[in-house]
């Protein structure tokens, strides 16, 4: 028996200027379904979920809610018909309670009933099988927790479709894992789960259906136990299978005698990595591996002196140098691309053109900035070299897709022509075919000669790329693999027995 | 024509203060035809247009460097009056102190007095980019006690600044047709646009402005560029306290400059300058306070009470506030989008009317 059809999309069209970004899309949801969907960055899937929500309103086409026409107004529409969505930045105030946060801005009345609302509020908690107490304040709480208590609000507001827009990206497996149980639950109670991630493995996990969608058109839907993941892959990027397949492993350079391009001699910082030896010779990908708070990005931050360098010494190709700033470290020929784009990488407001000179320019100077022409010239050669889709040069760069980002960053930096590059994560949150572009530079450009440091919390991407790890465990490097020995395996039982 | 097209997107944050601006002028011009009339008088030219700009000169100044100071440290310098008073208080006491005044006194006079808006400059700069005191909060100490210290300096009530040369700064230069304020204005600018081609100050400042933690992760050090535009600051603030005292021939330590912070503050934002900080338009913000300058002359032209000038002042700063705000502009957009939809026959009859019935229970997105 088909389940019953709580959401239908048919023929959705929304065009930006320049853009057309949804192209004749259909998309249904079923009562208790957990449907994955699927695309690059840019295919569509944020501004079909916006249109969902009431944020975007469609050029064209008809939505369909349990059957019945509707058309969403703003986002208060979407609420009121029963649609909740948790995105992946949480929305909730850190310095209430967890009941407060549960019901806050939902009562006509302008007393509240506190000892009711901390009653509800734990019923729901116990219902949902999430691990909090009304009372405490939500800052309190693990991340994944607060994701959930977020996911509880929305569910009590008589949600019937309940869209959740990355929610798994800064929860780690065990936390992702109770995320899981609580949609299994919901899913049980007929709730209509949209879901989209950028973790593949997740949506075999816990998806029923996939919906694919690539440059703003609909690809197919497909039942998850019948698509491949490989076929999944192919289907996002538009390539052929044997396209995907083609990255090969990476063969290390022959690792000559002569002096390392970059050493550093117990190396510590104020972000607190215990004093660590490091080198990189020419041509060498290295990567540093280890969970999330291992200390791996504390360490290449502090060869950058992203943090207060405390001690150690450091030779650039043999010299003694001081590296005290970021910008010792770039005159230095070191480029350091950040693990949060976000917070340290992109200048949201700049343009496109001035993200991409930035470093450059400094290490220019004060007194010599680049002509109009000559910045440009620059941009267009990396935008085409990358491949990076931006409109204009002058488009703000935080107006581009998230990989697209993430390439005017890694611009920004091959344009100072560095000798060493770090790059701390340089795939995460963008998709899977930029993700594969970089890769291949990386690779690309170790041939060339450069000194790259990858770090990534993909470890089969770090073994695809780096002839080298170095395995660290509570902020302390605990063994190097190189060669042979470099499998997952090994890396997985360095950081389990590590430091013991 | 693409490029046509990419110029005017640049300019469009001009839009706002220049349509003020075209109002305004359009108000005066039905007050009366002649308003645009320049006449010459001994060789000068005089009229409504040569007195805006000549009444703006300081403003004009100062919201050149409270547009550097927003943009990198995301706050106002609100001690610019207090600061011009005691730079200029300087100037004048050296040129009165010196006896035989020629033009090389008043030059060593005003470049002492901008060392001393530096130092001011400095130490504003020195607590908000190296201790990091909130811009307001910083620069309320010398807005509290610098007119004190300028009466310290000047040692009585309002010295007399009485010597040819001042005279000829604060008015006209036999020969010249333009009053000397907005010639000296005028040179200001073409110095500020030479520094803003010859460095990478712009480039500097937004990213400070806009992501300290990533324009220090590419070489930049956000303290020292916040504290290079306090000191631009002081140097703006000596200029106008230069000109301020040259125009008034004398000192008076209490109304010199007096509340030009809230102008200045205010042409920064009316050239759409985001008073949070982050990309600037120095273009906005002098046309900003040329701007100002012609609404308080609107008004006494239109005969408004000396003492109501201030209250409609602010009734007409609220009115293009709310213009200009996000939520109308969104509201104008939306309503835009609406007479498209039934011009083109669209109708939302067939579907079920949702209406946000009780927005105000539901949480605001």
């Amino acid at each position: 028996m088909q389940p019953e059809i709580i959401l239908k999309m048919e023929g959705i069209c929304k065009s930006f200027p320049g853009v057309r970004a949804l192209d004749n899309v259909d998309f249904v949801l079923r009562k208790g379904e957990i449907h994955a969907l699927m695309g690059e960055n840019g295919a569509g899937k944020s501004t079909l979920i916006k249109i969902i929500t009431g944020v975007y309103q469609k050029d064209a086409g008809q939505i369909y809610l349990e059957g019945r026409p509707v058309n969403f107004r703003s986002p208060q529409d979407a609420q009121n018909m029963g649609i909740g969505t948790v995105f992946q930045e949480i929305a909730l105030c850190p310095n209430l309670t967890v009941a407060e946060n549960m019901f806050i801005g939902r009562s006509r009345d302008a007393f509240v009933n506190w000892k009711q609302m901390n009653q509800r509020a734990a019923e729901m908690l116990d219902s949902l099988g999430i691990p909090a107490s009304p009372t405490q304040e939500l800052a309190s709480c693990s991340i994944a927790v607060q994701q959930m208590i977020a996911i509880a609000r929305a569910v009590d507001m008589d949600c019937r479709i309940l869209i959740l827009d990355e929610p798994t990206s800064s929860l780690d497996e065990d936390e992702t894992k109770k995320l899981f149980a609580l949609m299994r639950e919901l899913k049980a109670r007929g709730v209509g789960i949209i879901f989209i991630t950028h973790f593949i493995d997740q949506v075999y996990e816990i998806s029923d259906t996939i919906t694919v969608l690539r440059n703003g058109q609909l690809i197919g839907e497909y039942p998850t136990a019948e698509l491949s993941q490989i076929e999944l892959v192919s289907k996002m990027m538009g390539k052929a299978l044997s396209d995907i397949s083609a990255i090969k492993k990476h063969e290390p350079p022959q690792t000559d005698e002569s002096v390392p391009v970059f050493a550093a001699k117990n190396l510590s910082s104020a972000a607190g990595v215990r004093p660590f030896d490091f080198a990189i010779r020419k041509g060498e990908v290295n990567g540093f591996a280890g969970l999330l708070g291992s200390g791996r990005s504390e360490s290449v931050r502090a060869i950058f002196a992203a943090d207060k360098v405390t001690g150690g010494e450091v030779r650039v190709n043999g010299q003694m140098v001081k590296i005290k700033s970021p910008l010792d470290a770039m005159k230095q020929g070191i480029g350091y691309l950040p693990e949060d784009r976000k917070v340290d990488g992109i200048i949201d407001e700049l343009s496109v053109r001035d993200n991409i000179i930035l470093a450059l320019q400094v290490l220019k100077g004060f007194f010599k900035p680049l002509s109009r022409k000559q910045a440009e010239e620059f941009a267009d050669q990396y935008i085409e070299l990358l491949d990076i889709k931006t409109p204009s040069l002058d488009t703000p760069i935080k107006s581009l897709s998230g990989g697209n980002q993430q390439k005017v960053i890694l611009a920004r930096w091959l344009l100072t022509h560095p000798m060493y590059l770090i790059l701390d994560e340089p795939t995460r949150g963008i998709d899977v075919g930029t993700k594969v572009e970089i890769q291949k530079l990386v690779l690309k450009l170790a041939a060339e000669g450069m000194s790259l440091t990858f770090i990534s919390s993909e470890i089969d991407e770090m073994l695809r790329v780096c002839s080298r790890l170095i395995v660290m465990k509570d902020r302390e490097i605990v063994g190097e693999l190189s060669g042979a020995d470099l499998t997952e395996q090994n890396v997985m039982q360095l950081i389990a027995q590590g430091g013991e | 024509m693409p490029r046509l097209k990419r110029r005017f997107n640049r300019m469009s944050h001009l839009f706002l203060p220049l349509s003020v601006l075209v109002v305004l002028l359009i108000i005066n011009l039905v007050k009366g035809a002649d308003y645009f009339k320049i006449t010459l008088i001994n060789g000068v030219l005089y009229g409504n247009i040569p007195n805006i700009l000549f009444g703006a000169s300081e403003l004009v100044i100062l919201s050149i460097g409270m547009t550097l100071v927003t943009a990198a440290s995301r706050g106002q310098d609100i001690s610019i009056g207090e600061s011009g008073a005691i730079s200029s208080a300087i100037f004048v006491q050296y040129v009165l102190r010196a006896g035989n005044v020629t033009v090389w006194t008043i030059l060593a006079g005003f470049l002492i007095s901008c060392l001393a808006g530096m130092v001011i400059g400095a130490f504003n700069g020195t607590l908000v980019s190296f201790f990091n005191v909130q811009p307001m909060v910083a620069t309320l100490i010398l807005f509290l006690g610098g007119r004190s210290i300028a009466f310290i300096i000047d040692g009585k009530v309002s010295p007399i600044l009485a010597n040819p040369i001042s005279n000829q700064i604060g008015t006209v230069i036999p020969g010249v047709p333009i009053q000397t304020p907005i010639i000296l204005t005028a040179v200001f600018i073409a110095l500020v646009v030479v520094v803003l081609k010859t460095t990478n100050l712009r480039l500097y400042v937004e990213s400070v402005g806009v992501n300290p933690s990533a324009a220090r992760l590419n070489g930049i050090n956000p303290k020292k560029v916040i504290f290079l535009t306090f000191l631009i600051m002081g140097v703006c603030s000596a200029v106008a306290g230069f000109i301020a005292v040259n125009k008034a021939g004398r000192h008076d330590s209490v109304n010199l400059l007096k509340f030009i912070m809230m102008d200045a503050i205010l042409a920064v934002a009316l050239g759409g300058n985001s008073l949070a900080g982050g990309k600037f338009s120095i273009t906005g913000s002098i046309i900003g306070a040329y701007t100002i300058e012609v609404l308080n002359r609107t008004l006494l032209r239109l005969e408004v009470n000396p003492e109501a000038i201030k209250a409609f002042k602010a009734v007409f700063i609220i009115v293009l506030m709310i213009i200009a705000s996000p939520v109308v502009s969104a509201y104008a957009g939306k309503l835009l989008d609406r007479i498209k939809g039934i011009t083109t026959g669209y109708s939302p009859g067939q579907e079920v009317a949702v209406s946000a019935v009780d927005s105000s229970a539901k949480k605001e997105k």
